[in-house]
């Protein structure tokens, strides 16, 4: 059954644009109920703002189904927000309380720059899989899909990696601004595969490059793997590691020859 | 006499569907083995812009790329992996008849006209069945990571509208797998410079010059900064226009901009009056809702409908015995029961809640019952399957369907109609394309599940890449107009223009408001169910309530930087045209079919009721300079293979 909230108070940060400074802005929401989600909230804030003559709140956000991974804020300091394995999107106002202060802030990392309000770019995250994360297969010449049999526990474990939506709150967990479990995550997906295997070592070798070209180096906190909403394991980092070792330093000659 | 036919011209365009010569089995090998050809070394000569970066626009970027053609791709989003494409849940239909039940392309076919209420192009349809099979074929190549059965192969599951299992699908999350595949091919095209990616761009206008579509006027949303840019062909895979009822399950952005702007320069726009409404959506749970969310049809694999017989029932669901309940889809339709397609399920749903009997605090739905699975598979079976979108659901409901039946209610999905394209998949504007749920062309009037993602990767990677070659080829090394041609500068300044005429409107209203208010008339009078005289109260509640749109409403911010109210009015003012050709379509087609169910003409016990003597034809509507005026031209359509006839899932 539905409740409603009452006198929430959003502190959120205003910025706008990436050379400017930014600061926060106190908007109080009256009452609310708690079936609706908190992007809904923030529309029928910017919705009073726009009707106040006054410039709407820039956040990033579409299929509000947690799929997408559009939506990109900080609240309350946490990446995603409170809930466990949930994004921004599919928080609803049931977690919170009437007279509750939220601070909401976009994510904060160097290479996400800040675009505008609450919104960055994560433009990075593309160059990362630019760079290798994709199988190359041109379309055409594919054989037919039941040629290899796959074990259903690596098709599986493949799929708990190849979830990852892209929406970068591992990297705004990150102390260091990190994208390990992103990058991670993608070698998992495909170097798990029998059809990843040809391109496996040069593979994790670009997309580790690119990514150290972007973003801070992992030292194992552990944030990322807790903010992640579709809880993504740490362990996809060690096997990224693994690789990359291998890719490195064996004799590549070897490598070759199997 | 209604309003339509004493207002609108007919047949001002001469349409040629091109469908090849031959039995039905032979016409796209036959197409592929006569069309001209392109060199290799000659292709990179040609440059090809693709509008949309969803299934059909990044397979088809991608597969050009890989052929030696520059692309340039322009999404709105942020990223190439985003677009609402990544939503799908259920699955990919593919005629592999891996399980050995009777599948073949023939049945896909047959499926798919009768599932489209038989509206649809045979010739399409067949060719979309022959390529399912390549599809399952290049999506496992790209490591999409289809479930599997232990022994290693490919998994299926059925769907709405067919008696076959040929679904395959990813956890709930086949769109999304399948998107990251064929962004990540994308991508390497991307890296290997092949394609030029300009993200955060939105199309606002396209240039035709000659009569050839001759590029685009986009605008950077990050610094509103407008640009053109030229081409020898235009592909625009710019998804549908479900978002026009405002409620809907499409995602936030998805808007019918591109293609209305292809249409106001000529190109036609293809019945626009069929739209689908998802059967299992949650329903709505407060009024400042923005956004429905779908539950997969793959639910009625194992869930069970219904709603107590009793409007006055109290009792939580579990409590109601067997016999006070009514299965109705069961007792209805029993050879398909709880996988009667779409718009039979959605109609039926909803004449149950409008007779009172709808559950839940709203009595806004009907149940989707999974005790019965649970008891039978047992619950670990029950969360393998389905345990993620369970998760969504308690998220958003707050209930625990492994405890109490889920709550569901047709919603807005997905649009059968667009802009009309021939065989080629191109538009009447030579040299625009239009793919995936941008175009018209295979679904007829409803679409069956499992067949979205299909089509746009049918459409992206195994026909555009060779019919755009019979276009460009005569083109090799003639000159094309560049963006200094007047042309290009006239679209650009009309695009200035309109922007800065949101900004200086100076109302009262957000453009959410009107969007809001132009979704509740569209819905009510040109949703699950029409009537004439709904359709004609529409046609003057949505100019005036246009008008008011126009005098006061309020866009704060400037055109200097990112503004998302300035980007929903251009939006909003869009939906507000197509809104209008929504209902004289609606009006026209006086016959229900598929999703569009006009109240007056239905048999005896409620089901559609179609006029083939009258209405068996495309309506392809032309622009005629005001919303209120649309041409009308109409494609006949012939059925050679499939017979017509009164579709049955009893
Ligand atoms: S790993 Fe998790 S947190 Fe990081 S981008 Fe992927 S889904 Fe988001
Ligand atoms: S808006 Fe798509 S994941 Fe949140």
């Amino acid at each position: 059954m539905s409740n409603h909230l009452k006198n929430i108070t959003l502190r959120i940060w205003r910025q706008a644009g990436p050379n400017v400074k930014g600061n926060f802005e106190n908007h109080v929401i009256d009452e609310i109920t708690d079936e609706a989600s908190f992007l809904e909230m923030l529309d029928i804030l910017n919705d009073k703002l726009v009707h106040e003559g006054k410039e709407a709140v820039v956040f990033d956000h579409d299929c509000r189904e947690g799929i997408c991974g559009t939506c990109s804020l900080m609240i309350d300091g946490q990446a995603h927000g409170p809930q466990r394995g949930t994004t921004a999107c599919q928080l609803h106002m049931r977690q919170f309380k009437s007279n509750d202060t939220i601070t909401v802030e976009p994510w904060r990392a160097s290479a996400f720059p800040l675009i505008k309000d609450l919104m960055v770019d994560r433009s990075a995250f593309d160059r990362i899989i630019e760079s290798g994360g994709f199988i190359t297969a041109d379309t055409g010449g594919a054989p037919d899909a039941n040629l290899i049999p796959i074990p259903k526990v690596i098709a599986d474990a493949a799929m708990d990696s190849a979830e990852c939506i892209g929406c970068g709150a591992c990297v705004a967990a990150c102390p260091n601004g990190a994208a390990n479990l992103f990058t991670g995550a993608k070698i998992a997906h495909l170097n798990r595969l029998p059809q990843g295997q040809a391109e496996r070592y040069s593979r994790v070798e670009a997309m580790v490059e690119t990514m150290d070209e972007h973003f801070g180096s992992c030292t194992n906190h552990g944030e990322c793997e807790a903010a992640c909403p579709k809880e993504i394991s740490i362990d996809v980092i060690a096997l990224m590691h693994k690789d990359y070792r291998k890719a490195k330093f064996s004799n590549r000659k070897d490598l070759a020859r199997g | 006499m209604s309003l339509t036919d004493n207002l609108l011209a007919k047949n001002t365009v001469q349409l040629d569907s091109k469908i090849p010569a031959g039995p039905m089995a032979d016409k796209w090998n036959s197409y592929k083995d006569n069309m001209k050809l392109v060199n290799p070394n000659n292709k990179r000569k040609f440059k090809v812009i693709v509008v949309g970066t969803g299934l059909a626009g990044a397979s088809a970027a991608a597969t050009l790329a890989e052929l030696g053609y520059q692309v340039d791709a322009f999404t709105f989003h942020d990223s190439a992996r985003r677009a609402h494409s990544i939503a799908a849940q259920g699955g990919i239909n593919g005629a592999k008849n891996y399980k050995g039940d009777g599948d073949s392309i023939h049945r896909l076919f047959y499926d798919t006209v009768k599932g489209g209420d038989f509206r649809a192009r045979e010739a399409n349809v067949h060719r979309l069945a022959e390529n399912s099979i390549d599809i399952i074929d290049q999506m496992v190549a790209q490591g999409v990571p289809f479930a599997r059965e232990y022994g290693g192969l490919l998994d299926n599951r059925s769907f709405g509208g067919a008696q076959v299992s040929r679904t395959f699908y990813a956890r709930g999350q086949t769109g999304q797998q399948l998107l990251l595949g064929a962004y990540q091919q994308f991508s390497r095209q991307v890296g290997l410079g092949g394609i030029r990616l300009f993200n955060r761009t939105e199309l606002i206008d396209i240039v035709v010059i000659d009569g050839h579509a001759s590029g685009i006027v986009v605008r950077d949303l990050v610094t509103g900064e407008l640009q053109s840019h030229a081409a020898h062909a235009v592909v625009l895979a710019t998804g549908g226009y479900g978002n026009a009822f405002f409620l809907s399950t499409n995602a936030m952005a998805c808007n019918v901009t591109a293609a209305w702007r292809a249409h106001r320069k000529g190109a036609l726009f293809a019945n626009p009056c069929y739209t689908q409404i998802h059967p299992t959506c949650i329903p709505q749970s407060d009024d400042s809702q923005s956004k429905l969310t779908l539950m997969s049809e793959s639910l009625r694999n194992d869930g069970r409908v219904w709603v107590p017989t009793n409007p006055d029932e109290t009792r939580p669901a579990h409590e109601v015995p067997e016999n006070e309940r009514d299965y109705y889809l069961e007792r209805l339709y029993p050879s398909f029961g709880n996988l009667a397609p779409r718009d039979i399920s959605s109609r039926a749903a909803k004449r149950l809640v409008d007779k009172g009997l709808g559950v839940g605090p709203k009595k806004n739905g009907v149940y989707l019952d999974f005790a019965e699975a649970i008891q039978r598979l047992g619950r670990e079976v029950v969360e393998e399957r389905y345990g993620n979108l369970f998760q969504m659901y308690e998220r958003i409901a707050g209930e625990n369907p492994y405890e109490q039946p889920m709550r569901i209610y047709p919603a807005s999905h997905y649009t059968m109609g667009g802009l009309w394209v021939d065989y080629e998949l191109m538009t009447n504007i030579p040299g625009l394309y239009a793919a995936g749920e941008a175009n018209f062309s295979d679904h007829g009037a409803n679409r069956l599940g499992a067949s979205a993602l299909m089509q746009g990767l049918s459409d992206g990677y195994f026909v555009l890449p060779y019919t755009i070659g019979n276009y460009l080829a005569p083109m090799l090394n003639k000159a094309i107009p560049g963006t200094d041609h007047p042309e290009f500068k006239a679209a650009e300044e009309a695009a200035r223009l309109r922007f800065n005429g949101y900004l200086a409107a100076g109302g009262t209203k957000s453009p959410d408001f009107f969007h809001r208010e132009l979704g509740k008339i569209i819905w009510d009078y040109c949703g699950m169910e029409r009537t004439e005289q709904g359709l004609e109260k529409a046609l003057s509640e949505i100019p005036a309530l246009y008008e008011e749109f126009k005098k006061d409403l309020r866009v704060t911010g400037t055109g200097e930087s990112m503004n998302q109210t300035l980007e929903k009015a251009g939006r909003v003012d869009d939906f507000f045209q197509l809104g209008m050709l929504m209902c004289h379509d609606a009006l026209d087609r006086k016959e229900s079919c598929g999703g569009h169910f006009r109240a007056e003409y239905q048999t005896d016990d409620g089901e559609a009721l179609r006029d083939d003597d009258n209405y068996c034809h495309v309506s392809a509507w032309e622009w005629g300079g005001d919303p209120m005026k649309p041409n009308l031209n109409v494609e006949k359509l012939e059925f050679e293979e499939v017979h017509l006839a009164t579709r049955s899932y009893k």
